[in-house]
């Protein structure tokens, strides 16, 4: 190698050091909630490099140019994870054109994936991950009232923090829905999507045995288009979960039964009456994701809803993630986790509920979830018990990035804090 | 809106079709009368049996912005009958000894769609929206309310004394709500405020446009005003034919024409206007259709914008009953902020936390709570005792019956809740609720937890509702 050539070198290694370097981020002197094996520490230390988590704990040594974030008197936890949203496909509920979370007219839709139509720069992405919400699980829907799918399509797992490297996992799991609303989207009754489902996952099986034979044209017709069956492969494996939108008890253990027909790995959406069947969501090994503050039937499919069915589900064994219900107000998440604590969830729980179990439900738990070394740097650091209501995120940190505190709702309430200026308040930006 | 349905059922479905209210100021004092041809359909509510009980050592805010630390209130013959920091212990008092424990007004919510949005929200009961023609004025909520609701239960549990039932907001004028206490009952009747003057819902914005854009009209925002402002000159009309009659100028009564009949009483200051309307430029044009016409918005509701005229709102003695932090579902909707009811509260404006969902209902404290974190971010320090005002004093003003509830004074109705901590925190919880000094709600003890008849069964399964 000439001279030259490694000088070269050696400059490009100096800006590499000093771009990585700039990307080191401690957090020190925070209560630091893990939500891994080593519980809370406090006055702990985060390191991040690279976007990543290189220590965690007490007296961990910091570089000397690291970027420092004083935690000092406050609580930082892993960033939150809200377990089903609309985030990136949804701006204004009732302008349909912003609205790209869901399909109509397709009776099946397998392959329906959410993730090609996802926006980074949304502006529910900004105001919600100011306040501590920084993953995501976006889940196709049906538009209501119209023929949907019983199949709704492919979750994605995002990260909020804007363009970039923002999909964490596609095909996160493949949503389903059964039930009342299940019924309403394949001719009336819940039979009839119980058995759209059922025969989609057979007509998959015999497409994974004969897939060539087809292929060849020597084998008979599938209902389902290609892409359709191939979605459904790594359901049939187990390597994709099925996430099935069902309430009622009854319908929940008709899910546990497909579940065990297939061999599928399952979670449940919903689940207003789980806690009724919440001994055999725990033998089978199923999840729950639930909106804690559901206590009032919304149709038939919910009579038995409580607000004690997380610590119930939680008691009786079953792994529980949250769901603020509604992707603009994603943020109140966790004060839908302190209502489930006043109503007897152990808080561990709680917060587990929007960290670490959503990551386990949508296979992302080695990435995120916790605050552990190798795993990204997603954190919040909290004016104070994350779950009360008067409670702020000082500082979000996403994927090693600390990102600006200000949304278009911030920018609005500064331009109007005054009302009574010299000029309009539209120069005031 | 399918997670609408899934999730929120309740507040978001409401959200796209329901509107908001508004407090007067000066005209409205108290509760009032209602109207002569109003007598009908009239109040048979009773109190519930009390008996006199003193709460001690509690944190008391009075809910007009003062906070007694150390305090007692005795409750009597259905009344606030002492309220400080040192009540003797009358000899035949039950006496709850409320250390470490908060007490407050009963939380009164002025919109509510409780009984004719009512639980399981299937299609039957959506009574809440007359959608046969953009001027329903002649229909009354009362007339659909349900109470066997069971949200009025999970209301009571969250601290809500007093609320009122509004039509929903798809039409321009939605009809009369009215204003209800909380307590259980068979009828209606049976639950109405006695005294308490009616509202009449109206609606600005998109849910008129919506609903009627492709069934002859209003299409637009300019339609919408030509829609009121014709049925305000009709209403103007009927009343000087009213006047002259009782003058003697005319021999005959006019005809009697529901729809004029809710609107002239607005006219004559009887009725209260509720206004569901979210954009401050929109506000500013229904705050002079209002002078044209010579009647007062008493508030308007949801006011998504109201930060943005607060100072307008001060000025004509106008209230805002807001949510903390909804936004975004509709496009009028989009420039909601987590700090709009703190600052009409700074511009000296009428605020209130309302809900509009039988899911927020529940928890209006909380909403409060949040209002007031977010607030303290920009150097808003808000105090517990103020923050009360927006949920009993402001909304009892917007409704006309604040002389007799909405505060701890000495005289008024026995209406407050005992919480186990400090309502302003998520973990906290009503532990005693009481209407007019009568026990309704008590955490601890199931003889004083109401059931509806729809949730009776319920009970029984596996464990039991909470």
């Amino acid at each position: 190698m000439n001279r030259s050539l490694n000088k070269i070198f050696a400059v490009c290694a100096l800006l590499l050091a000093t771009q990585l370097q700039a990307q080191t981020i401690a957090v020190t002197g925070g209560t630091v909630h893990t939500l891994g094996g080593a519980g809370v520490i406090e006055n702990g230390t985060v390191l991040i490099r690279d976007g990543r988590i290189v220590a965690v704990g007490k007296g961990v040594e910091v570089p000397r140019d690291a970027q420092l974030i004083d935690a000092s008197g406050k609580i930082v936890t892993p960033g939150l994870f809200d377990a089903y949203t609309d985030f990136g496909v949804k701006e204004v509920s009732a302008v349909e054109g912003t609205v790209d979370s869901a399909q109509s007219g397709e009776r099946f839709s397998a392959s329906f994936d959410v993730s090609y139509a996802i926006n980074p720069r949304s502006i529910l992405i900004g105001v919600n991950r100011i306040e501590g919400v920084t993953r995501a699980a976006v889940v196709p829907g049906s538009s209501w009232g119209e023929a949907g799918s019983v199949f709704s399509g492919q979750v994605a797992v995002i990260d909020l923090a804007g363009p970039g490297d923002w999909l964490t996992r596609s095909s996160a799991a493949m949503f389903v829905r059964l039930g009342e609303s299940g019924s309403g989207l394949s001719g009336g009754s819940r039979v009839n999507a119980m058995l759209a489902l059922r025969d989609g996952l057979e007509e998959a099986r015999d497409y994974s045995a004969n897939r060539r034979s087809w292929e060849q044209g020597a084998h008979w017709e599938y209902t389902l288009k290609r892409k359709d069956l191939d979605a459904l492969l790594p359901v049939l494996t187990g390597s994709t979960p099925l996430l099935v939108q069902v309430e009622r008890a009854s319908d929940i253990s008709q899910a546990l039964r497909l579940k065990k027909d297939f061999g599928l790995k399952m979670a449940i959406l919903g689940g207003a009456e789980a806690w009724i069947v919440a001994d055999e969501l725990a033998a089978a090994g199923v999840s729950v994701v639930l909106d804690p503050q559901r206590n009032l039937p919304g149709g038939f499919d919910s009579l038995g809803a409580t607000l004690e069915n997380a610590a119930r589900l939680n008691k009786a064994g079953v792994m529980i993630a949250f769901t603020a219900g509604g992707t603009h107000n994603a943020r109140n998440i966790t004060q839908y986790a302190g209502l489930a604590v006043a109503n007897g969830l152990p808080y561990q729980v709680a917060l587990e509920a929007m960290t670490v179990n959503p990551a386990r439900i949508y296979g992302v738990s080695s990435e995120v979830g916790s605050l552990e070394a190798g795993k990204l740097a997603d954190l919040v650091i909290w004016s104070g018990d994350p779950l009360e209501l008067s409670t702020f995120a000082d500082q979000v940190v996403i994927r090693g990035k600390a990102i600006p505190m200000v949304s278009r709702a911030t920018l609005l309430r500064d331009r109007y804090l005054e009302l009574n200026t010299e000029r309009p308040q539209a120069y005031k930006k | 809106m399918i997670k609408a349905r899934l999730f929120g059922a309740l507040g978001l479905l409401a959200s796209v079709f329901l509107i908001g209210c508004g407090a007067d100021e000066d005209a409205d004092k108290g509760a009032r009368s209602t109207a002569s041809a109003e007598a009908s359909y009239p109040s048979t509510y009773q109190a519930l049996s009390s008996k006199l009980t003193l709460i001690q050592n509690a944190t008391v805010l009075t809910g007009d912005g003062a906070r007694i630390e150390g305090g007692s209130v005795l409750l009597g013959d259905g009344k606030v009958l002492e309220i400080g920091d040192d009540i003797e212990v009358p000899d035949d008092a039950l006496v709850i000894d409320a250390q470490g424990k908060w007490v407050t007004p009963g939380i009164i919510d002025n919109h509510s769609h409780l009984g004719v949005y009512a639980s399981p929200g299937v299609s039957s009961h959506a009574d809440g929206n007359e959608i046969s023609g953009p001027n329903t004025a002649e229909v009354w909520a009362e007339h659909a309310v349900w109470p066997q609701d069971q949200g009025f239960n999970t209301a009571r549990a969250g601290g809500v004394t007093a609320l009122q039932i509004l039509p929903g907001s798809a039409n321009l004028f939605g009809g009369r709500g009215v204003t209800l206490k909380n307590v259980p009952s068979r009828t209606m009747q049976g639950m109405k405020f006695p005294g308490a003057p009616y509202g009449l819902k109206m609606a600005c914005g998109e849910n008129p446009k919506r609903v009627y854009g492709e069934k002859g009209g209003p299409f637009s925002r300019m339609g919408n005003v030509a829609g009121y402002r014709a049925a305000w000159i009709k209403a103007a009309a009927y009343k000087e034919k009213w006047e002259e009659y009782e003058a003697g100028k005319a021999e005959k009564p006019p005809e009697r024409d529901l729809q004029l009949d809710t609107l002239m009483g607005v006219l004559k200051g009887e009725i209260l206007v509720h206004n569901h309307c979210y954009r401050a430029d929109e506000m500013a044009v229904m705050l002079d259709l209002a002078k044209e016409f010579g009647y007062k918005v008493t508030a308007f509701h949801h006011a998504v914008e109201a930060y943005k005229i607060a100072d307008l709102l001060a000025e004509n003695g106008t209230c805002a009953a807001m949510w903390a932090d909804w936004w975004g579902f509709k496009m009028e909707a989009f420039d909601g902020i987590r700090e709009n009811i703190a600052l009409v509260d700074k511009a000296g404006a009428c605020a209130i936390v309302h809900s509009d969902s039988a899911m927020g209902i529940q928890r209006l404290n909380q909403e409060a709570a949040k209002v007031m974190g977010a607030a303290s971010r920009v150097g808003m320090d808000i105090t517990p005792e103020h923050a009360w005002t927006w949920l009993s004093l402001n909304p009892a003003r917007s409704l006309g019956i604040d002389e007799v509830t909405g505060s701890l004074e000495k005289g008024k109705n026995g209406d407050l809740v005992i919480w186990n901590g400090n309502p302003f925190s998520v973990y906290t919880r009503a532990e005693k609720v009481f209407v007019d000094g009568a026990l309704v709600y008590d955490l601890n003890d199931p003889a004083y937890q109401a059931v509806s008849d729809f949730t009776l069964g319920s009970l029984e399964i596996e464990g039991g509702l909470k």
